[in-house]
């Protein structure tokens, strides 16, 4: 590839998101696409950020990376791999293009995210180009840094609607010395009940998840602390682990297939959630996956029209018999009271209709500190509208 | 920000502004929890910063969250700055009064409300002591990780307001890896929930953010923490370097080598001879650099890492290596590391101790800049590093009953905290920029950086009367510091990239 003048690209960010503001023209900031499903609605043009590509700065003994929003998420792996160091949060990789500003915008964890912690604790500092296309730098390349708000650590999970993350660092480490993946049979209540001991105890459990009657579980670390887990945990050891994991980071499992998709994101302490459809567990509790088919939503109606917490409940259900709609806004919120009281919230992530909302509703003085947050980077509102709330 | 200034008011308006503020609070809290003589409000003057001082208006000793609200609602209804106040050891001066402001103790909130083993979370007050947390999850063999040095004495919602690490972050992480929810009031007089028990809340993150905010964005009332188990064991091994920059190659070398040690630590020998006649903690004080490392988990576990540890510390030109072989010994080996402010404090009247943190590559270059200042400013310098984190801490020798010395060893902590921003680094890794690193922020951010800053702040806090003034300086202030720091007609650090 012949020089390229990253400084020139940005400029010409800088200077179409400062015409947009003054337009008021939404933009809708994409990297590789992969997750265009993902989130409330899709508004306004579309904004390529994969111009602005590469690795800035690498240094394994400092346990950091620095990339420009664009660089694909395969080259950083491939990069860590070569040091045997990886990105600890094991981003779900939905296609080849992913992007590692999608990476943080969207702020997606994968297995090992119970043990090892969200895309957010691994965030040490971004620069936001926000509305008035001004590069702001937040946070830098250091474990600990607390020189002004940790803005960059709010920027994961934004889905672009505070700005353009024009380029971020993050943490990384090294890849386990030893893995090994066990298997036991169990129902869904005994495997909550054993995660929730395990994880009270000091064992090198990385990554779990309970399905269909089988829980799973990876163990990681050094030779003997596998080991000594493996002899004190028994079960039976899993043959092609690191395929069975892979399907679920990168969700081409088959529970990740068809219906709406629902992630349920409660303690990990609650027990068994009772709801129409078929749940796959991971995080040692605290994610879970409900997949419903169509046939589920209509019966749930009943269901939750049956035990509806109170009298307006009941009348919002007996109004939407018979309508499809209604059907479906009915399941949905059934769902999220049922989330809401094991202290959890529910996302509409994949599939289903959105017109029941993809995002749990915040509480009304979050969503004010939502809002200002929002006009202070995003006076015109053009950064994907619509994408989150 | 600057909203509240007394400085025209005569001793009469100051006392009668008073009177009519703590009339206001004594109908929303009981006698005992408003103190406003100055014998009663002295013990608030200054926090570990002891250099700043002010007396504060009138101090209030909450005992519930709606006490809190209420003094709150009051203060917003009088237009009356609020500094919240943990166990006042912070050492940047977040917890510094403001001459017409309410300090907000929360040493009355001390409550450890829910102790759960089986979801392994406690839900406690703001003013429960970090300690006090982990000694009472013992009995389930669980604990709380971060562990500030002031463990023993700071509190959570201190530890919240700063972000504060300790010595086994690199492993375990921040307050903010091992905080799941926070509840506190606004000064908009809102109950706001942020995180949950869950590992993630819907919308924008803004746990991470009000983490570290240092009591400018609303007032903690619980904290719900994540308690991790205990390492069944750990060991610590020491090793002696004849140069400093072996001692970083070494630390170097560990992470290249795939291991993540439980803790570790680098000493100078300034600070390893400071701190040797004072605990005996059987440092080779002829060493450049001692380095204690640190592995826990299992006894299988340990022993296995402490061998590649050691292997790997050798190779590096380790001059010497001792593993502690008790819990006993490695406590002592422990002890002088632990003791280095101390320590400090016995050989010195004084001592100003300074937080940069920075790639660790950039230790030496930063070491040499340190020695030269040292000549510079005729003051001596003790070193300790968390190397495994990059976080630095010189600590400047100075007696401030001489002359002009502590002024000296302001000029010379700004100066060091310039040349951590120059090789990469932050002004501040866990003590906070409070009032005492305010101007070294406009060294490290461009105007519109802390414009962003300010809507932050903003954004929980529109009236700005949340510890107003720390922390985040405003733009003439800078140019005020700018130009007191211009030399050559250059601002400082024009050279940096910003972009």
């Amino acid at each position: 590839m012949t020089h390229v003048s990253y400084s020139h690209i940005a400029a010409q960010f800088s200077e179409r998101i400062r015409v947009a503001t003054d337009a008021g023209t939404p933009l809708r900031l994409r990297g590789g696409g992969t997750k265009d499903w993902y989130g409330q609605s899709l508004n306004g043009e579309v904004f390529d950020t994969r111009a602005y590509a590469g690795v800035v700065s690498y240094e394994p003994t400092e346990l950091v990376i620095t990339a420009r929003c664009g660089t694909p998420l395969a080259e950083i792996e491939a990069l860590l791999a070569q040091h045997h160091q990886m990105l600890a949060f094991e981003p779900p990789r939905y296609g080849a293009a992913s992007t590692i500003g999608g990476v943080v915008a969207s702020a997606l964890s994968g297995p090992r995210r119970a043990s090892a912690g969200a895309v957010r604790d691994f965030v040490l500092g971004a620069v936001l180009m926000d509305g008035h296309g001004e590069a702001l730098r937040f946070g830098g390349q250091v474990m600990k840094n607390v020189a002004g708000y940790d803005v960059s650590r709010l920027l994961a999970g934004s889905l672009g609607t505070l700005g353009l993350i024009l380029e971020v660092s993050l943490k990384v480490l090294p890849v386990p010395v030893r893995e090994a993946s066990l298997r036991f049979e169990m129902s869904e209540i005994d495997a909550l009940r054993h995660l929730n001991e395990w994880a009270g105890q000091p064992l090198p459990i990385s990554a779990s998840c309970w399905h269909q009657g089988v829980l799973t579980l990876r163990l990681s670390g050094a030779e003997a602390a596998v080991a000594a887990a493996q002899r004190k945990l028994g079960g039976a050891p899993l043959q092609d682990a690191a395929a069975f994991w892979t399907s679920l980071r990168d969700q081409t499992h088959s529970h990740f297939d068809g219906g709406a998709l629902w992630r349920l994101s409660v303690p990990p302490a609650a027990s068994a959630i009772i709801l129409r459809g078929e749940q796959l567990i991971e995080w040692g509790g605290a994610q879970r996956w409900l997949k419903v088919e169509a046939a589920d939503a209509e019966q749930v109606v009943g269901q939750a029209a049956g035990q509806a917490a109170g009298p307006a409940g009941g009348h919002a259900a007996c109004q939407a018999g018979g309508q499809a709609g209604g059907q479906v806004t009915e399941q949905a919120s059934g769902i999220r009271r049922t989330v809401a009281a094991a202290g959890g919230h529910a996302t509409l992530f994949r599939g289903g209709d959105k017109n029941v909302g993809v995002f749990h509703p915040l509480a009304s003085a979050v969503a004010k500190i939502h809002e200002r947050l929002k006009q202070s980077f995003d006076p015109a509102g053009i950064f994907n509208p619509g994408r989150m709330y | 920000m600057n909203t509240a200034t007394s400085t025209q008011s005569t001793p009469a308006d100051v006392a009668a502004r008073r009177a009519q503020v703590a009339a206001a609070l004594l109908h929303v809290l009981p006698a005992r929890a408003v103190l406003s003589e100055p014998e009663d409000t002295r013990p608030y003057e200054c926090d570990g910063l002891a250099a700043y001082r002010q007396l504060p208006m009138i101090v209030v000793l909450p005992d519930s969250e709606e006490q809190v609200a209420a003094v709150l609602r009051v203060c917003r209804e009088m237009n009356v700055p609020i500094v919240p106040r943990g166990a006042g050891t912070g050492l940047s001066g977040g917890a510094m009064p403001i001459a017409d402001g309410v300090v907000l103790s929360t040493a009355r909130l001390n409550r450890i409300v829910r102790m759960d083993a089986y979801s392994r979370t406690a839900l406690v007050q703001p003013g429960v002591r970090n300690l006090a947390i982990s000694e009472a999850a013992a009995q389930h063999g669980l604990y709380y990780a971060p562990d500030p040095s002031s463990q023993i004495a700071c509190t959570i919602g201190g530890n919240v307001a700063e972000n504060s690490g300790g010595v086994h972050c690199l492993k375990y992480g921040l307050t903010v890896h091992n905080v799941l929810r926070v509840r506190m009031v606004t000064m908009d007089g809102d109950v706001v929930e942020l995180g949950g028990e869950s590992l993630d809340a819907p919308g924008l993150d803004l746990l991470s953010v009000f983490i570290g905010s240092e009591g400018m964005l609303g007032i903690v009332t619980e904290v719900t923490v994540k308690l991790v188990p205990k390492p069944a064991t750990a060991r610590v091994i020491m090793a002696s370097f004849n140069e400093v920059t072996a001692g970083c190659h070494a630390v170097a070398a560990l992470i290249a080598a795939g291991i993540i040690p439980a803790g570790l630590e680098m000493m100078d020998q300034t600070s390893s001879r400071m701190v040797e006649p004072f605990v005996k903690a059987g440092y080779d004080t002829e060493a450049a650099a001692i380095l204690l490392c640190e592995a826990d988990g299992t006894v299988e576990e340990v022993e296995e890492e402490i061998a590649r540890m050691s292997a790997v510390l050798n190779t590096a030109g380790a001059s010497a290596i001792a593993v502690s072989q008790s819990e006993a010994e490695r406590l002592k080996f422990w002890s002088g590391r632990k003791n280095a402010f101390p320590a400090a404090g016995r050989i010195s009247p004084d001592y100003y101790c300074m937080d940069g943190t920075i790639p660790r590559k950039r230790l030496g270059q930063v070491l040499d800049g340190i020695a030269q200042m040292e000549t510079k400013y005729g003051l001596r310098c003790a070193n300790v590093f968390h190397a495994g984190d990059g976080n630095l801490h010189p600590l400047i020798l100075f007696n401030a009953n001489i002359p002009d010395e502590f002024e000296r060893a302001e000029a010379f902590g700004a100066e060091i905290l310039a040349l951590c921003v120059e090789v990469g680094g932050t002004i501040t890794g866990e003590h906070g920029v409070g009032i005492e690193k305010i101007n070294s922020m406009c060294a490290q951010f461009a105007p519109a950086e802390l414009d962003a800053f300010f809507s932050v702040k903003r954004a929980f806090d529109p009236a700005g009367l949340l510890n107003p003034d720390k922390a985040i300086p405003t733009l003439n202030r800078c140019a005020e510091f700018g130009k007191m720091r211009v030399s050559g007609g250059m601002l400082p650090f024009s050279h940096l990239p910003r972009f």
